[in-house]
């Protein structure tokens, strides 16, 4: 370390000079630019000790608990090859899962979640990727670091190793876990290694990206995009069959995730697609690293407004302009998600015909009606959940705006502390009332142009969407309720609000946990439509609920030191 | 209305820590005072009580004639404040965040602002993340003198300005003074306090440790002698006399009011090829408050 390290520092006597020449020069300007990567991966490790690992396991479970669920789900041939000739049939499915090859457990555990395996591991990898290279860069913490004897590409390198180290370990882990499912051995490893190199494929990507602007949420946004188009193209291809432009398929990271056929025949060397790109990216992004400025991105800044337009007037014009720009692309991936989760719809009875147990879990999951309500009903839920961590992820940038001395300035000009936070909680609610509807919307629509109903399905599932909306602000206010509070624990104690929720909702009933447990969630007060019966009382308690955690969050506000 | 800003014996803890520790402050209506003090002696933390960001445990403190915490927002229309370290939002352009803290108070002149941004030479298109922290600062700055506040409460304004916009903020400062303005200025840079301030309050450990204009500041203040001298001469036994050294015939030394005479008497009997002798600047002031703190730490460690 302290012999690479001197090769970068000016000043260092003749042998400085010397090196610092011979670093002009090919293999020795790498290992200039490179100098003190250890030690900031080291940092880099550290930083993540707790976020990578959790990543790797989660999608390490995913598909290992998938299998295994499988295997009980179906544990006939005939129920499979049924399964795998509906999934395989129903466009919508193979827009959202890619294709089937072959019928077994492996194929079936491959398809179900083989590629979005793979959009966690690319979604992981963008994040730390950013997160120790433009984030720490705009912060003006690689400022600091880059006055050490440290290379200019050394943060690059060490947020890569970073990545990859987090794509490889879920690429070895999953090696290990399926045969202990009972899997075929070259069929794991070969689904795993796909899943792995498809998170090296965009650690490259997200490393180019990096180098594109000067802000970590431009250069994030240019990486998830990437990633968005990749799922566009494979899903167009997948979805078109033999017919239309199946050939698009190829030209997704995503796609070759399933083209490595595992479990059906490995084609082992279409895994080397994914790692030319991890290459090629990895290329690029060093090279431009090399000759750019700190701080300075390829991709221009554009230039605001030299002054605030009448929109941007007050707290709630400023929560507004902060919390517009996620909340479009929530709705963006609402509309997306429900469209296509409405679409399946159509599909199901004729999927879940083929696994009892599963015709069983999903009736239990959505309430005694007909399998496709009881589906619709299910999905409208997911839409509540998520919609909550979105207002609850709105309420805390209450707390990430007083802890960031950005509260400050706007307190000690005529705004007092509850405007300032209503107008927060009246994006929360708005935004979150939104996504509901759109999720309705999207549902209704898709839904109802393939049944033929269009007209009336919308109607009815903006109506299921919306019945969740109660519940949704129960959360929202008790995030509310733990800013005024407990300030310093709010982002935890919020977050931890939302996952019990979500595990009450996912596990409470196949747990079979005592009522006055599952009582606890507000989902399990939402009216389960379509399908279920709508009464007013547990919507009316809902909502006294919400609105006085709210008043007590703010009345708390007002007596607690700020900043 | 005397006193724009009225504080006795207040107090203030974080957990175990003492910020304020029986903090008197009187401001007058009209004058620029400088609230001088290292970091972590409890400035920011006064600034913010008077805000109404921070409750107070005990003691006093009033406002403009109102209480800091329960009238927060009326009175924060008649002030204008400039945190220490400027975070704006990355996404807003420097001229947005102009106007829009402008509207949060209740309004700002345009033209004002206008002139204020060519004066500071701020490009008010960049966003704020582009800033550097002294555009940063001057963004605040801006938003702050283009507003029609009583009083300005500036938490070290200038620390992130060269020393071209740094000589442009002084300036406005003056012109605020004429205008009838009142001013709270911390900083720990004494030379600006020296150039602007009518009063000035020290303040170590949470407590004022010295409050008054300058020269009544030095009125209590010894002076520097620096003198070359024909021949050695001894200042042994003389009252008044402190941090004597003396090398061959240059001397140096710190010396009481009262004694200053009985001193250039001896010098003069021995010759004097060269004398300074001068008050105290500021920052010797500031640094014997220190020292003597330090003293006190050393002491107990």
């Amino acid at each position: 370390m302290t012999a690479e390290a001197r090769v970068g520092g000016p000043g260092t006597g003749p042998s400085g000079t010397g090196a610092f020449r011979a670093g002009a020069s090919g293999t020795g300007a790498f290992r200039a630019g490179l100098a003190g990567t250890g030690e900031l991966a080291r940092l880099a490790f550290r930083r993540d000790r707790i976020a990578l690992p959790a990543g790797v396991y989660v999608i390490t479970a995913l598909v290992a608990g998938t299998a295994y669920t499988f295997r009980k789900l179906y544990p006939t041939a005939a129920g499979r090859a049924a399964l795998a000739a509906a999934g395989g049939t129903n466009p919508a499915l193979r827009f959202l899962y890619g294709r089937i090859d072959g019928s077994s457990l492996g194929s079936l555990t491959a398809w179900r979640y083989g590629m979005w395996a793979g959009i966690f591991a690319a979604l992981m990898a963008i994040f730390i990727v950013i997160r120790h290279t433009r984030s720490d860069e705009e912060a003006g913490r690689l400022e600091l670091v880059g006055s050490a004897a440290v290379g200019r590409q050394a943060a690059l390198a060490a947020g890569m190793l970073a990545a990859a180290a987090a794509s490889i370990a879920v690429a070895v882990l999953l090696s290990i876990a399926l045969p202990l499912v009972h899997l075929p051995v070259a069929g794991s490893v070969a689904l795993a290694l796909s899943i792995g190199c498809c998170g090296l494929a965009f650690t490259g990507i997200a490393a180019v990206a990096a180098q594109l602007t000067s802000s970590a949420r431009a250069a994030r946004g240019i990486a998830l995009g990437a990633l968005g188009v990749a799922f566009v193209l494979r899903g167009v291809g997948d979805a078109a069959g033999a017919a239309g432009p199946a050939w698009l398929s190829w030209t997704s990271p995503l796609g070759w995730v399933q083209f490595s056929r595992p479990f059906a025949g490995e084609r082992w060397w279409v895994l080397a697609l994914p790692l030319a790109v991890f290459a090629a990216g990895s290329a690029l992004a060093f090279a431009l690293a090399a000759r750019r400025d700190l701080d300075a991105g390829l991709l221009p800044d554009r230039p605001g407004r030299a002054t605030a337009s009448s929109l941007l007037h007050g707290p709630f014009g400023l929560a507004w302009r902060l919390q517009r720009g996620a909340l479009l692309g929530w709705a963006v991936g609402y509309a997306f998600t429900f469209a296509a989760s409405g679409a399946a719809a159509q599909g199901v009875g004729q999927l879940l015909g083929t696994s009892s147990a599963l015709e069983r879990a999903i009736t239990r999951l959505g309430g005694q009606a007909a399998i496709t309500n009881a589906y619709l009903a299910a999905i409208m839920q997911l839409a509540g959940l998520v919609a909550a961590a979105y207002a609850v992820s709105v309420i805390l940038r209450l707390r990430t705006e007083e802890t960031g001395d950005r509260a400050e300035p706007v307190l000690a000009t005529a705004t007092g502390r509850v405007r300032w936070a209503l107008s927060h909680i009246a994006v929360a609610v708005a935004g979150a009332a939104l996504l509901l509807a759109v999720a309705g919307v999207a549902a209704g629509l898709a839904y109802g142009l393939r049944a033929g109903s269009a007209g009336s399905q919308v109607v009815t599932m903006l109506g299921a969407a919306l019945g969740q909306l109660p519940s949704v602000l129960v959360l929202a206010a008790v995030a509310v309720a733990f800013f005024g509070f407990w300030p310093g624990a709010s982002v935890a104690g919020a977050w931890a609000a939302v996952g019990l929720v979500v595990a009450l909702a996912l596990f409470g009933q196949v747990l079979q946990l005592s009522h006055w447990v599952i009582d606890v969630s507000p989902f399990t007060h939402a009216p389960r439509l379509p399908g279920g019966t709508v009464s007013a009382a547990p919507l009316l308690w809902l909502g006294l609920v919400a609105v006085a955690c709210t008043a007590a969050g703010l009345a708390a506000l007002r007596r607690r030191d700020v900043g | 209305m005397a006193n724009a800003i009225e504080i006795r014996a207040l107090h203030k803890s974080f957990g175990r820590t003492r910020a304020l520790d029986g903090l008197d402050l009187t401001v007058r209506t009209g004058e620029v005072h400088a609230f001088l003090g290292p970091n972590g002696a409890g400035k920011t933390t006064t600034i913010r009580i008077l805000l109404g960001l921070l409750r107070k445990d005990t003691g006093e403190a009033s406002l403009l004639g109102g209480d800091p915490w329960h009238d927060a927002v009326s009175l924060h229309r008649r002030l204008a404040y400039v945190p220490g370290d400027v975070t704006l939002w990355p996404g807003l352009t420097g001229g947005e965040i102009i106007d829009l803290l402008g509207r949060l108070r209740g309004g700002l002149d345009p033209k004002r602002a206008q002139a204020l941004i060519e004066r500071f030479a701020l490009d008010p298109a960049k966003k704020a993340r582009a800033y550097s922290r002294g555009n940063r600062q001057k963004v605040a700055l801006i938003a702050a003198l283009a507003s029609d506040a009583e009083l300005l409460l500036l938490d070290e304004p200038t620390s992130g300005l060269d020393p071209l916009m740094e000589a442009t903020f002084r300036e406005c400062i003056t012109d605020e003074r004429q205008a009838g303005r009142t001013v709270l200025l911390s900083s720990h840079i004494l030379a600006e306090a020296e150039a602007l301030s009518d009063r000035v309050t020290i303040i170590r450990g949470g407590r004022a440790v010295e409050t008054g204009t300058l020269a009544q500041m030095r009125h209590l203040t010894r002076n520097l002698i620096d003198a070359e001298l024909a021949a050695p001469v001894s200042l042994d036994g003389v009252a008044g006399v402190h941090d004597l050294a003396v090398e061959g015939t240059h001397l140096r030394c710190e010396v009481d009011r009262d004694a200053l005479t009985e001193v250039l008497a001896r010098l003069t009997a021995a010759g004097v090829r060269s004398l300074v002798c001068r008050p105290p600047t500021l920052e010797e002031l500031f640094l014997r408050h220190y020292s003597a703190e330090r003293a006190v730490a050393g002491g107990h460690g």
